[in-house]
């Protein structure tokens, strides 16, 4: 049993900052972190290893400095880890991203054929959610998007029962291995690092592949090349509204009276639905 | 520089929408597809067509009823039992055949767990570009671009994608952000119906069962006409229950922040914002919440913001229309108390 778990490095978002006068991104010193959609999915691949002694491979695209990720990876209890990272990857979109992992996958599966692939629900960056169908696809692996909890799999007869979030419920299927799962979100965090697998973390060897390594030789579908999006303008968005009213009274009841007046004088039927 | 158009993409023609349902029920946002379509369509001079999926004629009969009262000038069929519950892989098969052979040159979606599923999948077969979670679509007239609007860094920044040298175009768009269209019932449409071969022996994925959300919770928030959102500043998820009175007296929802959903205080299903839901009431009354950019995003599109916050500085001042400072423990059940007295009256 092999599971490989795709892990992105992503800015922390919660601490960029947008230049008040220019519009422009302040980026410095915005620490990297994993993407924290993928620590859910690294924490389901973590439970095929306690249940069925899974081998766990992580995997990612960026550039050398990605490897912080994937040494994370490693600290949760993943055994392997790779990093596809060359220039010629630079301004790849989803479509010529979902082609480097799909081929760096091939490798890894010709190594160590792989059962199952997870991914996160979408990044904090890009945040598409593009690229674990676009991976599932030129893999010819099931695609079973937006999964709650995989319910059953059964080795010997290659099949897996999920429940899978919809817009309007859970829907509940029976598909087969190989496939590639990518993970909702969940109530339960991840599990601490074990120390042992800390100080493994620190010493273990992050394969760093290129892309020759990674078996492409398709210059045309990597990269800016291989990206059928262009980025056009970059803008602030408007504030159509602003500084607010500030309603003002005596008592908190004379300020509501004179809220809902302004509010009923808005919008008349909302005063009549008053229930 | 102007880019050039390579002469086969000429071939493609007509602005596509992929209308979603489950157990025949259309997700809103297809709709909202359908309102801007037909304005795209307009700018480039060509036809609005939607795309109805379904395992009967009964269901699909009914909803291509409805895409063309609301816009849609052709509808293309697929009536399979293979179709009846979403399955990525001959949900796929029947779209891409469709693009292949109809050649439209730009398909939306809507940026829902299904059809982001279903974009990234068709994207990737047709080998072209797909915007992601688009809040605005517009045109360029002179290369008959798409242009997608998209949030980027949480909400602080937009970014305009194009996709200039492939067909079709394709983008996903959030939903409750573009506004539905006044459906027109007397409006009439060409039907085609799309005969498409799906063995369901091979299919590999079955769907045993579907437990539907029995609170719709999603469906109530994104139609609601109030909706009290609650923030960090309510400081205990009892005191939720100040917020759900009031919004029970206005026939309104209860929302929130990333924060509280956190916390546990709230469902997933509510959070309002970037990575919650965007929502379009007719008032969004906003308490105990510093108004974040990722939480705004969700609720730039309401008609009237109200900010109840303790902080007379707190930046969500700036992004509302009326305000009132104060601790929302005295506000908000001197707010109860008027509006039970105007009931009364
Ligand atoms: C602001 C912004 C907007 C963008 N908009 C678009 C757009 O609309 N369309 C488009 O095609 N591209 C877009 N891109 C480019 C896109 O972000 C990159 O292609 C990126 O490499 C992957 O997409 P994502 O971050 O959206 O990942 P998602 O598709 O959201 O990621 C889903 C999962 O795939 C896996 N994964 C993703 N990237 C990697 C990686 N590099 N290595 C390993 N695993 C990975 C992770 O498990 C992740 O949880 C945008 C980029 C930015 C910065
Ligand atoms: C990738 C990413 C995605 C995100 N997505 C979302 C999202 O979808 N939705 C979202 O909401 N956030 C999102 N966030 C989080 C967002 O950045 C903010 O942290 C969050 O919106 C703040 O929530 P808050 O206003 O409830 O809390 P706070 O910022 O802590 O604000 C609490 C407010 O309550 C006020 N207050 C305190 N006591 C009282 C009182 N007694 N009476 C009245 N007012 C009082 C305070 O003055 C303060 O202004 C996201 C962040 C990241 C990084």
């Amino acid at each position: 049993m092999h599971a490989v778990i795709l892990v992105k490095q992503v800015p922390d978002s919660s601490q960029i900052r947008v230049h008040p006068q220019t519009g422009t991104i302040m980026r410095q010193g915005v620490p990297a972190i994993l993407n924290p959609y993928d620590v859910y999915a690294l924490e389901e691949a973590l439970q095929l290893k306690d249940k069925y002694g899974a081998f766990l491979t992580a995997l990612s695209m960026g550039p050398l400095q990605a490897e912080n990720a994937l040494r994370k990876a490693l600290s949760y209890g993943v055994d392997e880890a790779f990093l596809l990272s060359d220039r010629s990857f630079a301004g790849s979109d989803t479509l010529a991203t979902s082609y480097a992992l799909a081929a760096a996958l091939r490798k890894i599966d010709s190594y160590r054929k792989i059962d199952i692939v997870f991914t996160g629900k979408q990044t904090i960056d890009g945040d598409t959610g593009q690229v674990g169908p676009g991976v599932a696809r030129r893999l010819g692996f099931q695609l079973l998007s937006y999964v709650l909890e995989i319910k059953h799999i059964d080795f010997e007869k290659k099949t897996i029962l999920v429940h899978r979030k919809s817009e309007r419920g859970i829907q509940i299927v029976a598909s087969k291995i190989p496939c590639l799962i990518t993970v909702f979100e969940r109530k339960r965090p991840i599990r601490y690092a074990s120390l042992p697998n800390m100080i493994r973390a620190a010493r273990a060897p992050v394969k760093i592949w290129n892309r020759v390594d990674a078996g492409i030789e398709e210059l045309s579908k990597i990269g800016l090349k291989g990206s059928p999006t262009v980025v056009g303008k970059v803008f602030a968005p408007q504030n159509s509204r602003g500084p607010a009213e500030r309603l003002e009274g005596r008592s908190p009841e004379e300020i509501c009276s004179l809220l809902v007046e302004k509010i009923f004088e808005k919008f008349p039927e909302v005063e009549k639905k008053l229930s | 520089k102007k880019p050039v158009i390579d002469p086969k993409l000429a071939d493609y023609r007509g602005v596509w929408v992929f209308v979603e349902q489950e157990e025949g029920v259309v997700h809103p946002v297809s709709w909202e597809l359908l309102g801007r379509a037909r304005i795209l369509a307009t700018s480039l001079g060509v036809e609005v067509a939607a795309v109805v999926f379904g395992a009967n004629d009964e269901t699909v009969d009914k909803i291509t009823g409805q895409a063309i009262s609301y816009g849609a000038e052709k509808v293309y069929q697929v009536v399979d039992p293979a179709l009846c519950d979403y399955r990525s892989d001959p949900y796929t098969d029947c779209l891409v055949n469709l693009v292949k052979k109809y050649k439209p040159e730009i398909l939306l979606l809507g940026a829902t767990s299904l059809s982001r599923d279903l974009a990234s999948s068709v994207a990737t077969i047709l080998e072209t570009g797909l915007t992601a979670d688009c809040t605005e679509l517009t045109i360029d007239v002179e290369n008959r671009s798409l242009e997608a609007t998209r949030p980027t860094f949480g909400g602080s920044l937009l970014c305009t994608i194009l996709t200039l040298n492939y067909r079709p175009q394709m983008a996903t768009a959030r939903p409750g952000v573009l506004p539905i269209p006044l459906p027109e019932p007397d409006r009439k449409g060409v039907i085609i119906r799309e005969p498409m071969r799906i063995d369901e022996e091979k299919l590999i994925t079955k769907v045993l069962g579907f437990i539907p959300d029995p609170c719709k919770v999603a469906e109530r928030l994104s139609t609601a006409e109030i909706v009290v959102g609650g923030g960090r500043g309510i400081k205990q998820p009892g005191h939720f229950s100040l917020l759900r009175e009031l919004a029970d007296l206005l026939g309104g929802e209860v929302g929130g922040t990333r924060p509280v959903v956190q916390a546990g205080w709230l469902d997933t299903e509510r959070q309002i914002g970037q990575t919650g839901k965007t929502i379009r009431p007719k008032v969004y009354i906003a308490v105990g919440i510093s108004g974040a950019i990722q939480h705004r995003v969700g609720i730039e599109k309401a008609g009237m913001i109200v900010a109840i916050n303790n902080d007379p500085n707190a930046p969500i001042f700036d992004y509302a229309d009326l305000g009132i400072v104060g601790d929302f423990l005295e506000i908000i059940p001197a707010l109860i108390r008027v509006l039970k007295k105007k009931r009364a009256a």
